[in-house]
């Protein structure tokens, strides 16, 4: 598992491959430089042989070699440092990249069912963490690699018996760290699922603000969210502890290795094998040995939250996506606007059947009208014309070709689509309207806008079109939200139409407008209208009364009314005296 | 960033006992070298083997004893840090729920969510470190610097004069990368707010099949983020290696003095050495406090962000104390006096000169077009903004005289946007009340109308509400609202267009119901539908922020002209006259 993820992570870093040669030659020649600093400050150091003796030509010759050496071995180090935050932080750019690619062609279930604060998350904070990870990690390993070899190098000269003894321990160290690094790293799973939790909390409440001040909820939220910090808390102790661990327990394994070191050495040296200046220099040796095995397991903590975090990004990578369009599938540049439902079911889950065997064919230039009990299927209808859910069962058809072999764009650019639920994005009201042409003239921005009776109070704000809106709306009422939506679709005038509840924020008087720009639109189009407010679907050329996913009655306003049906009983409870 | 270290003050024990322990490991291992010179000296130079041993036993302990308070610096780090971030969160949180919706409109909620999370985490990351390497770096330093001018105070000048390149590097550094810092956190703002706005815009995005722009959105925020942390990785990569330089320079510097010294016969051999010895301990000190500077950097721009938030006050002041008021009959429900209000300085009033006086047990229906001020009227009852002139009674106090919590505790309101929370059907409801028994619960449902769509559902009263009520239909979702409003039989009832998305069976039922427990409650029903208005006792007319009618359906249909235009737009003119 965790092998995999490295290998997934490493991966991302292949693109770079130029980059991560350069760091490796750049951290090789800043370490060569550094092991080669020493020796020549001893050389230097041999150039004084004491009083009246010091010889100054040689002594100037080597500390000149001694800066260039310095001065290069820096500038390495500086090249490392930059190389490595360079291909670190265009890996995570790749990897959110990759993330938001996956997420735009993720079906809308993951939408539907995803907590945002937690998706968020996982685009900012466990990304950081994968990019500190990486940073710290590659510099280090690189620096230790080399540091290694070289120490290695070094040692096998003076004594090759210490130097397996040396080389011995390193595992050791190794194995521990590993060892505790797998313990770790389910505790810097749970850190990084509960601060996803903490994020999606957060959010919910921050967003609902209004309604925590309104029920005085603020103490209760307080103490939920402290609960979830407290997890949070908990989970980081844990994690923050077990895996700053590994740091110690190299260093006891190191310690351990130069003390054992010093009582071999001394007594060889003690028999005679070897020189007490070599003891030294070999403890110098082996100390350079243990440091890069020191700083691998000082960023263990660091790698293995990284670790921890993508894989939570892998996650969402994984995801299946939604079927992609078929190779073959077509465009329709302009529909007709004949729509046929052919036996369709559907359920958001399979346990709870929706809609089952649905039937329905729509001549082009009808409007149909959809009444029924919240809960009946009205939008779920709309999602599958939509396709942002495929049918499980039957097919639906435009102009007689299926939706499923039509190209989703190509598919939902036929219709204009109006909901309740308004979505404006932070922007000026011109970038808001123009959002589905974005090459629209101000002049057919600005009739849009009229048509949409937005015109008036648009001009009434402080900037006009080129208000800024904040934060989905926030400064906008409802019903101006809603009207700026309609003047969207109402620019981008498509050939079919689907208005789910659309005006059901917008006052009568408003609204009285807006069907007369709406009538004029659906003129000779094919328009869907859902509603409950029944004076918005008079006019409609069919009207269908759903229940439990099915047609219980059809037909237009007088012959619905004359049947004395669902619909007559809905329609006469308008005027129902409470 | 100091201002936040009260936040580490319950965490006093933890900051001594961690680096104490920390600052003994590091004087074991100083010791260590000391301890092989005894070897070296002692046992060695006299063939004792038994000395040999027992001190490499001591060394062994020694590695041992350091190993224990490593751990336990860790513990208490990991603690500390962790408790620190979770006590700032917890603040942060509190701090926010206070805020009103303009403060949080001000931030955006993306903004206010990576603060309290990821810039939370920088905080944290500062603290662990300062906890384990603060100490340990500048007690080497120290400790160098002061064995370096005992050995040759001539020579530790040149050290000296070092010292202050050394402090303009960091200047220097930090102060060019502290700003990109701040603007990194910026853009990651930026990127968070993009990602939102996808999230729950994804049908929109979709049906104008736009994920194409939205993508190219998306990696130019991401592309620019990336750029801002190459751009500071840039300059802070400068640090270490810049640091080293000029330490290198020191050392070279003080062999060439140091030639001239031996030469005159004033320094031997071995004190060069340690003297080299000594500089390089300090310029590994001095890495590690570059390192900490640049995370401290990275902190410090975070910490700005958050003290931001914690500097904001709300501009809605609380009332401390509880208020014993009398209410007799005859004190007005509700009182406006010459009300204005604007939401900002523009000087654009949402609402002018307003006064309106309503009694307990009233029921008043607020009717108006689109962005006439009904909402801010009632947002203005349970003070989430303030009057910008004029007062505002509740009980005959003004509502600025009030705690807030007993303000709110009066009114139960009903939102337009239908928000609900994870949690199951009952935690939802019992937002209106903390304490509700079930049956209160059930009888709020029905009245509701809630109770005969949540009886069918599998699981009931403990049917998970998933975020923002995504898995029910927005009928639903209004009517759990209105049973959250009612639960707690608020001496207030305003239902703010929230019933907007029912069928007209359900709201004519909703209606009755609400008016069956009404003898005693002033209920405020803002609508656009006349009818769901017409029976109350006392309609007000809002237009362009202004009153222009109050009175009943028959007094206005005669004398006010607004009103008998709303109607007529959805009435024909005898249903209107009914």
């Amino acid at each position: 598992m965790n092998k995999n993820i490295l290998k997934r992570t490493l991966k991302y870093i292949e693109n770079y491959k130029v980059y991560v040669f350069g760091s490796f030659i750049a951290a090789f020649l800043s370490v060569v430089s550094s092991l080669i600093g020493p020796m020549l400050i001893g050389k230097s150091i041999d150039h004084m042989i004491g009083v009246d003796a010091v010889n100054f030509t040689l002594l100037f010759k080597t500390l000149i070699i001694l800066a260039l050496i310095y001065g290069l071995g820096n500038l390495f180090t500086w090249l490392l440092t930059y190389l490595t935050n360079w291909i670190s932080y265009k890996t995570v750019n790749d990897m959110r990249h990759q993330l938001f690619d996956k997420i735009s062609i993720l079906p809308l279930k993951f939408y539907d069912s995803h907590p945002h604060g937690d998706t968020i998350s996982r685009f900012i904070n466990d990304i950081d963490t994968v990019s500190d990870g990486m940073l710290h990690g590659l510099s280090t390993l690189l620096t230790a690699m080399v540091t290694i070899i070289g120490a290695i190098g070094f040692m096998l000269y003076i004594s090759p018996i210490m130097t397996i003894i040396v080389i011995f321990s390193a595992p050791a160290s190794f194995l521990i760290a590993r060892f505790i690094a797998n313990r770790s790293q389910q505790m810097f799973r749970n850190q990084a699922k509960s601060l996803g939790k903490l994020n999606d909390y957060v959010e919910e409440i921050i967003s609902g603000q209004k309604i925590v001040t309104a029920f005085n909820y603020e103490d209760r939220s307080f103490e939920k969210f402290k609960k979830i910090n407290n997890t949070l808390y908990n989970s980081g102790v844990k994690s923050q502890f077990y895996g700053s661990l590994s740091g110690p327990t190299t260093r006891l394994v190191n310690n351990i290795t130069y003390a054992i070191i010093g009582i071999i050495g001394s007594t060889l040296a003690i028999l005679g094998k070897i020189t007490v200046g070599e003891i030294s220099s070999f403890l110098i040796y082996s100390n350079l040995f243990a440091k890069p095995f020191n700083e691998i397991t000082g960023i263990f903590t660091q790698i293995q939250a990284a670790a921890a975090s993508a894989q939570r990004i892998f996650h969402i990578l994984d995801l299946p996506p939604e079927r992609p369009d078929a190779i073959d599938a077509i465009n329709i540049n302009h529909s007709l606007g004949k729509i046929d439902f052919n036996n369709v079911s559907f359920s958001y889950n399979p346990d709870n059947p929706l809609i089952t065997n649905f039937n329905l064919n729509v001549k082009p230039g009808t409007r149909i009208a959809i009444v029924g009990k919240t809960g009946a299927g009205k939008t779920t209808l709309v999602n599958l014309l939509m396709r942002f859910y495929d049918v499980n069962k039957g097919s639906i058809s435009i102009d007689g070709i299926d939706i499923n072999t039509i190209t989703r764009d190509s598919l939902r650019s036929n219709f204009g689509m109006v909901l309740q639920d308004t979505w404006l994005f932070s922007g000026t009201i011109q970038d808001n309207i123009s959002y589905g042409k974005p090459d629209a003239t101000d002049e057919e921005i600005i009739a849009a806008a009229k048509a949409a009776d937005a015109h008036s109070f648009i001009q009434c704000l402080p900037h006009g079109y080129n208000t800024f809106i904040s934060d989905d709306g926030g400064n906008l009422s409802q019903g101006q939200k809603q009207l700026l939506t309609i003047a969207r679709v109402m620019l981008v005038d498509p050939p079919m139409l689907i208005l789910d509840e659309a005006t059901s924020n917008i006052d009568t008087r408003t609204e009285i407008n807006i069907q007369r720009a709406f009538l004029k639109m659906v003129e000779g189009r094919t328009s869907f209208v859902i509603a409950h407010r029944l004076s918005t679907i008079r006019e409609a050329d069919l009207i269908l009364v759903l229940d439990n996913g099915n047609i219980v009655e059809s037909g237009t306003h007088s012959q619905l009314l004359e049947s004395g049906g669902y619909y007559e009983r809905l329609y006469n409870s308008q005027f129902a005296h409470s | 960033m100091f201002k936040l270290a009260v936040f580490l003050k319950p965490y006093k024990k933890e900051c001594i006992i961690g680096p104490a322990f920390k600052l003994l490991e590091a004087i074991l291992e100083l010791l260590l070298p000391t301890i092989i010179a005894l070897i070296i000296n002692n046992g060695v130079a006299n063939h004792d083997t038994n000395y040999v041993l027992k001190m490499g036993g001591l060394m062994l302990l020694m590695a041992i004893l350091g190993f224990c308070s490593s751990m336990i610096c860790q513990y208490y780090a990991a603690r500390a840090s962790q408790g620190f971030g979770t006590t700032l969160r917890n603040t942060l949180f509190k701090h926010i729920s206070s805020f009103s919706h303009s403060e949080i409109d001000t931030f955006g909620t993306s903004s206010l969510i990576n603060r309290i999370t990821n810039d939370v985490n920088q905080l944290q990351l500062a603290v662990a470190m300062l906890i384990r390497l603060v100490i340990r770096a500048p007690f080497i330093c120290i400790g160098a610097i002061i064995m370096a001018m005992i050995l040759d105070f001539k020579l530790s000048l040149i050290f000296l004069a070092v010292t202050p390149i050394f402090a303009i590097i960091l200047y220097f550094v930090i102060s060019k990368s502290s700003p990109l810092y701040r603007k990194y956190q910026k853009k990651l703002d930026k990127m968070g707010l993009i990602l939102r706005e996808n999230l729950s815009g994804v049908r929109v995005i979709r049906a104008f099949a736009r994920t194409k722009n939205e993508k190219q959105r998306f990696y130019a925020a991401n592309d620019d983020l990336t750029e801002s942390a190459i751009n500071v990785g840039k300059i802070s990569a400068l640090l270490n290696p810049m640091t080293s330089f000029v330490m290198n320079v020191a050392i070279i510097a003080i062999l060439w003095v140091a030639g001239f010294h031996v030469n005159t016969g004033r320094l031997s051999h071995g004190e060069i050495i340690a003297f080299v010895n000594y500089i390089t301990q300090i310029l590994l000190a001095l890495m590690v406090v570059s390192n900490l500077v640049i995370i401290f950097t990275r902190a410090s721009a975070s910490a700005d962000r958050i003290n931001e938030l914690l500097a904001i006050t709300t501009s809605i002041k609380d009332n401390t104390e509880f208020l014993t008021n009398i209410v007799n009959n005859n004190t007005p429900s509700i009182q406006f006096t010459d009300v204005s209000f604007a939401y900002n300085n523009t000087g654009d009033m949402a609402l002018e000169n307003i006064s309106i006086t309503i009694h307990p047990g009233e029921t008043i229906g607020l009717i108006g077009s689109t962005g006439s001020g009904k909402s801010t009227f009632t947002n203005l009852i349970p003070r989430f903004y303030d009057a910008t002139k004029g007062n505002i009674f509740v009980d005959g106090i003004n509502v600025k005289d009030y705690k807030l919590n007993e303000l709110r505790n009066k009114i139960g309101i009903v939102p337009q946007n239908a928000v609900l929370f994870t949690g199951t059907i009952a935690e939802n409801i019992r937002w209106g009340k903390q304490n509700a028994t079930d049956e209160e619960i059930i009888i709020a449902a029905k009245i509701a109308q809630a109770d005969e769509f949540i009886s069918k559902l599998p699981d009931g009263y403990n049917t998970q509400v998933s975020r923002g009520g995504l898995n029910f239909s927005g009928g639903q979702k209004q009517r759990l609202t209105i049973a959250r409003a009612v639960v707690s039989k608020p001496d207030i009832l305003i239902l703010d267009d929230s019933a907007s998305a029912l069928d007209f069976a359900t709201d004519a039922a909703l209606r009755k119901a609400i008016n069956d427990i009404s003898k005693n409650m002033t209920v405020i029903i803002v609508s656009q539908r006349v009818n769901t208005i017409k029976e109350v006792d006392k309609i007000i007319v809002l237009d362009n922020k202004h009153i222009v009618g109050t009175g009943t359906h028959k007094e206005l249909m005669d004398n006010c002209k607004v009103y008998k235009e709303i109607c007529l737009s959805q009435f024909s003119n005898e249903e209107a006259s009914i």
